[in-house]
């Protein structure tokens, strides 16, 4: 069979093939929406979120409309830039409130479209500075803190309100809610667009990185949630620490040492669970412990290293790096490790780290030991639900050959929420107790 | 070999709430079918046809009337495919796995006359 080739004039993109891209990098829209977020922002103002969540949404859906018979173009991302600029024009001519700007509006337009065009390092340089003015925006200390979370997913991490309801297990209107408030605290307060100065960094810093770890543990913690959501958010925590770490502003040790943190903790996320089954860190297979972001993350630490503070976030990626120096299990350097719980219960008092504290405890004085030092922790309030507590006391009566209490604290622990693998775990535990 | 002209028509404001991931993944599903047509051969064209929807023409007794742009129209034709098939039966059948049959779209299906 043979038919002749279409003439070239209506072959199916106007582009020669070989420019086009093949496919579309991972994530390439969301992170898009939080670039082009945060630079549109400059040329509108915060206050005018909205309208530039408008703006974004709209230069999205385009790209779905178009690109399926023009084929991908040969730059996406830039693509998408352009067309928001043009519906920002667009708006000059809608919004009465726009009235008065409309010039500075047009000339932001076409100078960030050349400098796009002509000096694309430079400009994806200026949008990275852009997104550390958002970070700083969203996370404003005067924004009530659950709303912090939520417009840092929604505003820089292009998530939808369905999406943060289902990493965070809430009502879609209570998470909507807490945007409308995160944004009416920016107008009303007169946030500012912008990173603020040496005497106010080290307070607005603190709270950008509780956001992060925050966003990061929802993610990382095994407990609740789905899978696919909450790996999204363990990756949008590392994107955000990465970038403020790697800008000359931002990038203080505590800085690295929370991105070092990150980054070490999701290098064994693959090892964590084997056929849907939780793998405790004794059984997890070391080889699928990931390299490349073990690499990424002993060199944010070694940067976290310079200069003399020693955060909380500095003690717990070392806490982290001494776990992964070990070649096995039986290797692990607990009294390191139990001397770092000492210096970080120090910086932060947590009932959590005083936990995992009388874990390593065990492995150098003994379970008897141990569980004479977690006793106190049942009565702390915060713990009340925490399933780990239970779960750890039972495993210390395991090992000293205690089947009957180790069941009890095992009944105790399935009690309280966790996830199915879990729950899965612990019911196996309690079989072989009762046996 | 026949040619088909693809109509895809779209209701507006279909994905108003589609987070960028989501549309990410729609945007991949149509282009993952758009590239088995060109490798299978079958694709000739595709055009996107602008937002408005269009003019439509009509004759009477003073002359052409001008109707539209409709913006009132609920549905309009987002774009068009030109492919060849050897008959209906195949040009229905690759269109079997089009995503826009998914997200409530309508696919016209015209043979060309030659």
């Amino acid at each position: 069979m043979s038919r002749p080739a279409p003439p070239a004039a209506i072959r199916r993109s106007k582009m020669p093939k070989k420019e086009r891209v093949d496919q579309l990098v991972d994530h390439l829209f969301r992170h898009q929406a939080g670039r082009l977020a945060a630079n549109l922002t400059r040329a509108l103002g915060p206050e005018r979120l909205d309208l530039v969540e408008e703006v974004v949404q709209d230069a999205l859906i385009q790209a779905m409309r178009t690109w399926p018979y023009q084929g991908l173009p040969e730059n996406p991302g830039a693509w998408i830039f352009r067309v928001a600029r043009n519906r920002a024009v667009d708006l000059i001519r809608r919004e009465q409130s726009l009235q008065g700007r409309e010039e500075s509006l047009r000339l932001w337009c076409r100078q960030s479209a050349e400098l796009q065009e002509r000096r694309p390092a430079r400009f994806a340089n200026e949008v990275d500075d852009d997104q550390l003015r958002m970070i700083f925006t969203c996370c404003h200390p005067l924004i009530p803190r659950p709303s912090r979370v939520a417009l840092t997913l929604k505003i820089l991490c292009g998530f939808s309100v369905a999406e943060i309801a289902r990493a965070f297990l809430s009502q879609e209107s209570a998470i909507a809610q807490r945007l409308v408030r995160a944004k009416r605290s920016i107008r009303s307060k007169g946030i500012p667009f912008e990173v603020p100065d040496a005497a106010q960094l080290p307070d607005r810093l603190d709270s950008v990185l509780d956001v992060l770890y925050l966003v990061f543990n929802e993610g990382y913690g095994a407990h609740q949630g789905e899978e696919l959501v909450r790996r999204d958010l363990v990756g949008e925590a590392i994107r955000l620490a990465e970038l403020l770490g790697d800008r000359p502003l931002s990038g203080l040790p505590q800085v690295q040492a929370l991105a070092a943190l990150m980054l070490l903790h999701a290098a064994r996320l693959p090892s964590r669970q084997r056929e849907g089954e939780l793998v405790l860190l004794a059984d997890q297979d070391r080889s699928l412990w990931d390299a490349s972001l073990i690499a990424r993350g002993l060199a944010r630490f070694r940067a976290s290293l310079r200069g003399r503070e020693r955060s909380r976030f500095h003690v717990q990626a070392a806490i982290a790096v001494t776990h992964l120096k070990a070649g096995s299990w039986e290797e692990t350097d607990w009294p390191e490790i139990l001397q770092l719980y000492d210096q970080l219960l120090d910086v932060a008092d947590s009932p959590v780290f005083a936990l995992n504290r009388c874990v390593a405890l065990s492995f150098v004085r003994g379970p008897n030991e141990a569980l004479s030092q977690i006793q106190p922790l049942q009565k702390n309030s915060k713990l009340k639900d925490y399933y780990l507590l239970y779960a750890t006391i039972a495993d210390f009566h395991r090992r000293l050959d205690d089947p009957r209490q180790a069941s009890l604290y095992y009944r105790k622990a399935l009690e309280l929420p966790c996830s199915q693998p879990e729950r899965r775990f612990l019911m196996n535990k309690l079989r072989e107790a009762d046996k | 070999m026949p040619k088909y002209f693809l109509l895809l028509h779209e209701k507006e404001g279909r994905f108003t709430q589609f987070s960028p991931e989501e549309i990410q993944n729609v945007i991949e599903e149509y282009h993952a079918w758009g590239q088995g047509l060109e490798k299978s051969g079958n694709l000739l064209l595709s055009h996107k046809l602008t937002e408005d929807a269009g003019r439509s023409l009509s004759g009477s007794e003073e002359g052409m009337i001008v109707d539209g742009p409709f913006s009132e129209t609920k549905e309009v034709v987002g774009g068009v495919f030109l492919i060849e098939a050897e008959g209906y039966d195949q040009a229905v059948e690759l269109c079997r796995d089009c995503p826009h049959l998914g997200y409530g779209g309508r696919i016209e299906v015209r043979e060309v006359e030659i």
